[in-house]
Parts: C-alpha cells; sequence; structure tokens
C-alpha cells in the first residue's frame, strides 16, 4: 500500500501551481480565466503549507493558509468588481482586447 | 595738437551723425531737422579739419618742423611695442590737405547730391568716418596702426559701396571689393609680420633707421633664402595692389561704382586708392634696397596705366570711364615710384586727387541733371542746359590729360620724364606706355565730353526738358576743387618736384643716389618733354575726329575690330577669368564642404545621426509594450525564475 508521503502532496502542489501559471499564459480568452489561474496558484501554495505544517506539526502554517484565503477571497470579490466595471466600459473583456497599454 | 584736431574732428562728426541715425522720426520736419544737424556736424567737422590741415602744411612742410605726437600706448607685448601716435611730416601734411580737403569739398556736395536721400545720416557717419580711418592711416607712426587705417577705410569703403543695399548689384559689388582687398591686404599683413621678424619692431621711424644695415639680410621663405627686403616690399606690394586696384586685383574698382557718386569721387578716386601709392611713398627707405620690388612696382603700374586706359576707351557708363581713368592713373602713380621717383608720385596723387575728384562730382552733376542716367550713349547735346558743369568738366579733362598749364601737366609730365631719365630698362617700358596711356587718356577724356555734352541729344524728351544746372551747394565744391586742379600743379612744382625738393620733403622721402631719375629730370632731351603734350593733342584730336566730325565712325571700327572691341569691352575678360579660376571653385568647394562635409558628415553622424539611433531604439523597445497582460506576466515570471535561480546558484548551492 503505497503511503502518500510530503513529497505527493508538494507534487501536486507544483502541477496545480504550474497549471495556473499557463493558465495565465495560454490564454486567450476571458480575463475570469486569469483570475481562476491566480486563485489555483494560491491554493497551489496553501496546499504547500498546510503539508508542511502537518509534517514539521507546526500550526502556524495552517493559521497563514487561513489568512491566504481570507485574502484571495477579497482579491477575488474586489477583481471580479474591477472586471464587471470595465465590461462596462469596454464591452469586452476578452484578453485580446485588453491592450490599452501598447507602445 | 592741431595733428589730433585734424584726426579726430571727423570722427567726432561721424559719432554725431551715427548717433543720429539712431533715433529716427516718423515725422518728416523732425527727421529733416535731424538730418540738417548731421550734415552741419560733419561738414563743420570736416572744414576745420581741413583748416587745421593747412596750418599743419604750413608749420611741418613749408617751415620743416617734422614731429611725432604720441598719444598712449596700444600694445605693449614683449619685443613688440606699438603705440598710438601721430607722425606728421611733409608726406603726411601732403596727403592731410588732400584727404581733408576733398573730403570736405565732397561733404558740402554730398548736402546736395544726396537731397532726395532718406537716410542722410547714415551716409554722412560713414563718409567721415571714413575720413578719420584716412587720416589715421596717413599719421601712422607703426606698421599696425597703418593697418588699422587701411582696414578702417576698407571697412568705411564696403560700407559705403553697399549703401544703397536694397540693390543687389550694390551689395555684390561691396562684396566683391573687401573680398579683393583681403587678398591684398593677406599680403600686407605677411609684410608686415616679415618687416616684425626681421628688423623686431613695426615703428616706422625705427625700421627706417635699421634699413641700410639690413640690406643684405637674407629670409627663409618656404626653405628657400631670399633677400629679405625684396620679400618684404613684394608682400607689401601686394598690399598696396588691393587696395590702389592695381592689374591682377582691380576687379573691384570699377564695381565700386555702384556707390553714391560723392563715395566714388572721395574713396574710389581722389584718397583710398592712392593709399597703395602712400605707402609705398611712405615706405621708399625699404623699396629703395630692393632693385627687385622696385622693378616689380614698376612693371605693375606701367602695365595698369594702359590696361585701364585701353578700357576706358570701350566703356558706356560715364562713372565707369572715369574708374578706368582712376585705375590707369594710379598706375602712373606706382611706375613714378618704382623708378625711385616718390615725390612725383606723390605730387601726381594730389593734382590727380583734385582734378579726378572734380570730374566724379561733375560726372555727379550731370547724373543728377540727367535724372540718374549715367549711359553716355544716352546722353548728349546737354552742355548749353549745364554750362557751369560742362566748364568745371572740361577743366577737370585738361587736367587729366595734362594740358598746359592745369595741374595734370606738371605731375604727369614729371612722371614721364622720370621714366626715361631712369635710363633703365624697365623706365624706358614705363615711359612708352606712359606716352600711350596719355594718348589714350586724352582720348577717353574727351570721348567723354564729346557724348556726355555735344552732339544730338540722345535722350527722350521728358529728360531734356528736365535738364537743370545743380544748385549752389554742389557748383561750390567743384569750383574749389577746380581751382586746384588749375594751380595745384604749378604751385606744388617748385616744392614738389622741383629745386626745393629735397628741404620741402626732408627725412619723408629717402632715395639713394643709385636711383637719381628725378634729378635727371631736368637734364632729358626736348622732345621727352614735349613728346606728353603732342600724344596729348593727338588724343584729343582723335576724338574730335571720331566723335563730332564723323560720329559714325566708332561704331564701323568696332564692327570692323570687333574682336579688339569685345575683348576691351569686356575688360580683357579679366572677370570671366576670376570667375572661372576662384569665383566657380570657390562656390563648388563651399557647396561641396555645406551638401557633403557638413549635411552629410557632420550632421549625418551628430544630430541626424544619434537621433535616428535614439528613434529606432525607441521604436523597438516601444514594440516590446504589447499591451497584453500575458505578456507582461511572462516577463516577469522569467525575472522571477532569473532571481532565485540567481540566488540558489550564488548563495544557497
Amino acid at each position: 500500500m503505497l503511503e502518500i508521503g510530503l513529497g505527493h502532496y508538494l507534487s501536486v502542489a507544483a502541477i496545480l501551481f504550474t497549471l495556473g501559471i499557463f493558465g495565465i499564459f495560454l490564454n486567450r480568452k476571458n480575463v475570469i480565466v486569469i483570475l481562476m489561474s491566480i486563485e489555483l496558484m494560491l491554493l497551489a501554495v496553501n496546499i504547500n503549507l498546510v503539508a508542511f505544517s502537518s509534517y514539521q506539526g507546526n500550526l502556524v502554517g495552517q493559521v497563514f493558509a487561513v489568512f491566504v484565503l481570507t485574502v484571495a477571497a477579497a482579491e477575488a470579490a474586489i477583481g471580479l468588481a474591477i472586471l464587471v466595471v470595465y465590461f462596462r466600459n469596454r464591452g469586452s473583456i476578452a484578453v485580446e482586447d485588453i491592450n490599452m497599454m501598447k507602445g | 595738437m592741431l595733428a589730433t584736431l585734424v584726426v579726430f574732428l571727423p570722427l567726432i562728426g561721424s559719432i554725431t551723425a551715427g548717433i543720429i541715425v539712431f533715433m529716427p522720426s516718423d515725422d518728416k520736419e523732425v527727421q529733416s531737422r535731424r538730418d540738417s544737424a548731421a550734415q552741419i556736424a560733419t561738414c563743420t567737422g570736416l572744414v576745420l579739419s581741413a583748416i587745421c590741415a593747412i596750418f599743419i602744411f604750413k608749420d611741418v612742410a613749408l617751415g620743416g618742423h617734422a614731429y611725432t605726437y604720441e598719444l598712449f600706448t596700444w600694445v605693449d607685448s614683449g619685443t613688440l611695442e606699438v603705440s598710438w601716435a601721430l607722425k606728421v611730416d611733409t608726406l603726411t601734411s601732403v596727403m592731410m590737405i588732400v584727404v581733408t580737403v576733398v573730403s570736405a569739398m565732397v561733404h558740402i556736395y554730398s548736402i546736395g547730391y544726396m537731397h532726395h536721400d532718406n537716410s542722410i545720416p547714415r551716409f554722412m557717419c560713414y563718409l567721415s568716418l571714413f575720413t578719420f580711418f584716412m587720416l589715421m592711416l596717413i599719421t601712422a607712426s607703426n606698421l599696425m596702426q597703418l593697418f588699422f587705417g587701411w582696414e578702417g577705410v576698407g571697412l568705411a569703403s564696403y560700407l559705403l559701396i553697399g549703401f544703397w543695399y536694397n540693390k543687389p548689384s550694390a551689395n555684390a559689388a561691396a562684396i566683391k571689393a573687401f573680398l579683393v582687398n583681403r587678398v591684398g591686404d593677406f599680403g600686407f599683413a605677411l609684410g608686415i609680420f616679415a618687416v616684425f621678424m626681421l628688423f623686431d619692431t613695426i615703428n616706422l621711424d625705427a625700421i627706417f633707421a635699421a634699413a641700410e644695415g639690413k640690406k643684405d639680410a637674407v629670409l627663409n621663405v618656404f626653405g628657400g633664402d631670399f633677400h629679405a627686403l625684396t620679400v618684404i616690399c613684394l608682400l607689401l606690394f601686394v598690399g598696396a595692389m588691393g587696395k590702389s586696384a592695381q592689374l591682377g586685383l582691380h576687379t573691384w574698382l570699377p564695381d565700386a561704382m555702384e556707390g553714391p557718386t560723392p563715395v566714388s569721387a572721395l574713396i574710389h578716386a581722389a584718397t583710398m586708392v592712392t593709399a597703395g601709392v602712400f605707402m609705398v611713398a611712405r615706405l621708399s627707405p625699404l623699396f629703395e634696397y630692393s632693385d627687385t620690388a622696385l622693378t616689380v612696382v614698376t612693371l605693375v603700374g606701367g602695365s595698369t596705366a594702359i590696361f585701364a586706359a585701353t578700357v576706358g576707351c570701350v566703356q558706356n557708363d560715364i562713372k565707369r570711364v572715369i574708374a578706368y581713368s582712376t585705375c590707369s592713373q594710379l598706375g602712373y602713380m606706382f611706375f613714378a615710384c618704382g623708378v625711385s621717383a616718390y615725390s612725383a608720385g606723390i605730387f601726381h596723387l594730389m593734382t590727380h586727387g583734385f582734378f579726378k575728384a572734380l570730374l566724379f562730382l561733375g560726372a555727379g552733376s550731370v547724373i543728377h541733371a540727367m535724372s540718374d542716367e549715367q549711359d553716355m550713349r544716352k546722353m548728349g547735346g546737354i552742355w548749353k542746359h549745364i554750362k557751369v558743369t560742362y566748364v568745371l568738366m572740361w577743366i577737370g579733362s585738361l587736367a587729366l590729360a595734362g594740358v598746359w598749364p592745369f595741374a595734370g601737366y606738371y605731375s604727369k609730365d614729371t612722371i614721364l620724364e622720370a621714366a626715361y631719365a631712369s635710363h633703365t630698362g624697365i623706365g624706358l617700358y614705363a615711359f612708352w606706355i606712359g606716352i600711350a596711356a596719355a594718348l589714350l587718356t586724352a582720348f577717353y577724356s574727351w570721348r567723354l565730353l564729346f557724348m556726355t555734352f555735344h552732339g544730338a541729344p540722345r535722350a527722350d524728351e521728358k529728360v531734356m526738358a528736365h535738364v537743370h544746372e545743380s544748385p549752389m551747394v554742389i557748383i561750390l565744391p567743384l569750383v574749389v576743387l577746380a581751382a586746384g586742379a588749375c594751380f595745384a600743379g604749378y604751385l606744388g612744382y617748385e616744392n614738389f618736384v622741383g629745386h626745393n625738393s629735397a628741404e620741402f620733403w626732408g627725412n619723408s622721402i629717402i632715395v639713394l643716389d643709385s636711383h637719381p631719375a628725378l634729378e635727371n629730370v631736368h637734364h632729358v632731351p626736348t622732345w621727352v618733354k614735349y613728346l606728353p603734350l603732342v600724344v596729348g593733342a593727338i588724343g584729343i584730336a582723335l576724338a574730335y575726329v571720331l566723335y563730332i566730325m564723323a560720329p559714325s565712325l566708332p561704331g564701323m571700327i568696332a564692327a570692323r575690330f570687333r574682336f579688339i572691341y569685345q575683348f576691351l569691352l569686356n575688360k580683357w575678360y579679366f572677370d570671366e577669368l576670376y570667375d572661372m579660376l576662384f569665383v566657380r571653385p570657390a562656390f563648388k568647394l563651399g557647396r561641396g564642404l555645406w551638401q557633403t562635409g557638413d549635411g552629410l558628415l557632420i550632421d549625418g553622424v551628430g544630430p541626424d545621426g544619434v537621433s535616428a539611433v535614439v528613434r529606432n531604439v525607441a521604436r523597438r523597445a516601444a514594440a516590446l509594450q504589447t499591451g497584453y497582460l500575458y505578456h507582461y506576466a511572462f516577463a516577469m515570471l522569467i525575472g522571477v525564475v532569473a532571481l532565485v535561480s540567481w540566488y540558489l546558484f550564488a548563495h544557497v548551492g
């Protein structure tokens, strides 16, 4: 019976984190996907924190994870609010249309 | 001191007029009052100056009290010590008389002649300024001061030729005069440097004292050793050639006639152009020790005399004829100096100053009467309308042609006799050239008279109806000058070149015993004495035949000898030659430097190149800014990865 150790948790976290990164880069459709990807990356970090916390028997990591969740929730709220406003102004939230900073 | 007054009164007048220039008024009446103020200030200055000059002449030349009056030190650097000083000796006092009297007459004449002009104060200011510089030139006690006056008169000449600056031709002529003079001045400046090298001083008295000791000195020029005094004299003579419009550097003088007529009379006939002759006479102690230099002076002078006389015979512009005549007479003065008859040269300078100024101002009076027409082909038959001018022009022409007893007779004959009496090959060349030029002089003078005053009127009726005698303010100066043209020769003869000449000139002119041309003048054969008179008469008769008896003849001759006529009419193609040799290449060089050197190289590498590179880089940098969010995020990630990698490798691993 395979024992699930620290390495497995870290691997899952790394895979999630990478998925999040590629979600940002390869996504051509929608800004909401980017927000979701960021969320994904934060969750990957959380898994790391909790995994280490459990591994080392130190609760600080889990407290920290709760903090991260809080901040992520706030960030998602603000991000979505900005998106709504943006959509009202520009009529589109397609990633390809958002290039006003072009030189 | 009287000499200080003579020199600085014109400057004060000039400054006064100059201040008036800077306060123009829109109110016509106020402006005319200011014009009068400028005229009065400058004319008073000049008349007073002329009176002082006469007193100085009496004291210095006739009394024999030459002196040098030091004003203050100018430059004191190492062994070079230069001060502002007025050297007044016989030569200077003679020049002072010529300059101040002619200048005073021209000032007064200008009141009438420039009456309609709307910048009278400026004109008077320039005229007086010129006179100041000219006086500075002739009173110079060292070569630097001489050079100061030399450049100053050049500047005044430039300003006055280009006085009517809205006329493109006047501007072109002014620039030409300035540039051609630069060529001469370059030689002059080099000459001064050479003098300083050889003598270690540029004070005239010191140079003259040391001249004899340096007569065998050599100067290394371009690797070869040359007789030092010859080199110096030739360099200085190049300066004289430029200023005095001698063959080769003469092209500016006829063009200078673009200036107002009083300017032509004062600067380009009576005074400034004689500066070269004055300089050679002043430096006679140097020139005496160089036979080569004297030969060159004679050669150039003689050639100029005949060249200008031939050209003068076919010109149609009344002022240009007189301009070429001036050029020719300057040639006479130079070959007089060349055969060591400096005093004869200066004598001719003085008489010429009077009658040539008279001729120019008379021509101005004619032009004034003909409603600003200068072409003699459009004149004729006006002598009945302007009798006084007519008579005065006759006097001027008689003096110019050297008819007894007018001034030109004494001076010109002395020069020719001196050339003959020098008994050198070059002297004889100058003599025969001078005789030929005398024939042509008489011819073109009477051609001018006949074409202008006699024959059928060729002007249109409107102009003819308007022909009128000039006002008193124009005639009066002419009468004074005419008196000079009549009597200056007779009165001056004994002192200038006759038996009293040794004490008259004192130390101001030095002639070695080996150059006895002037002493031999009294022993020349009789035919030499009469030949100039005879050829003069022939010239006059020839002009009479061609322009009064058979007016169709000149045209036929011109058609027959078409080549010669064209050659003379185009002034021996000097302008074309210089245009081809210097002007065009200079333009080409300038255009090359401008377009290739400046435009392509300097601008291309410098400002334009730098800006192009910056723009290029900036465009590429701007292209990096796509505006897509994920690109920035990607860049951030790369940065983080790079930073972490570096940290791991450098500090942890």
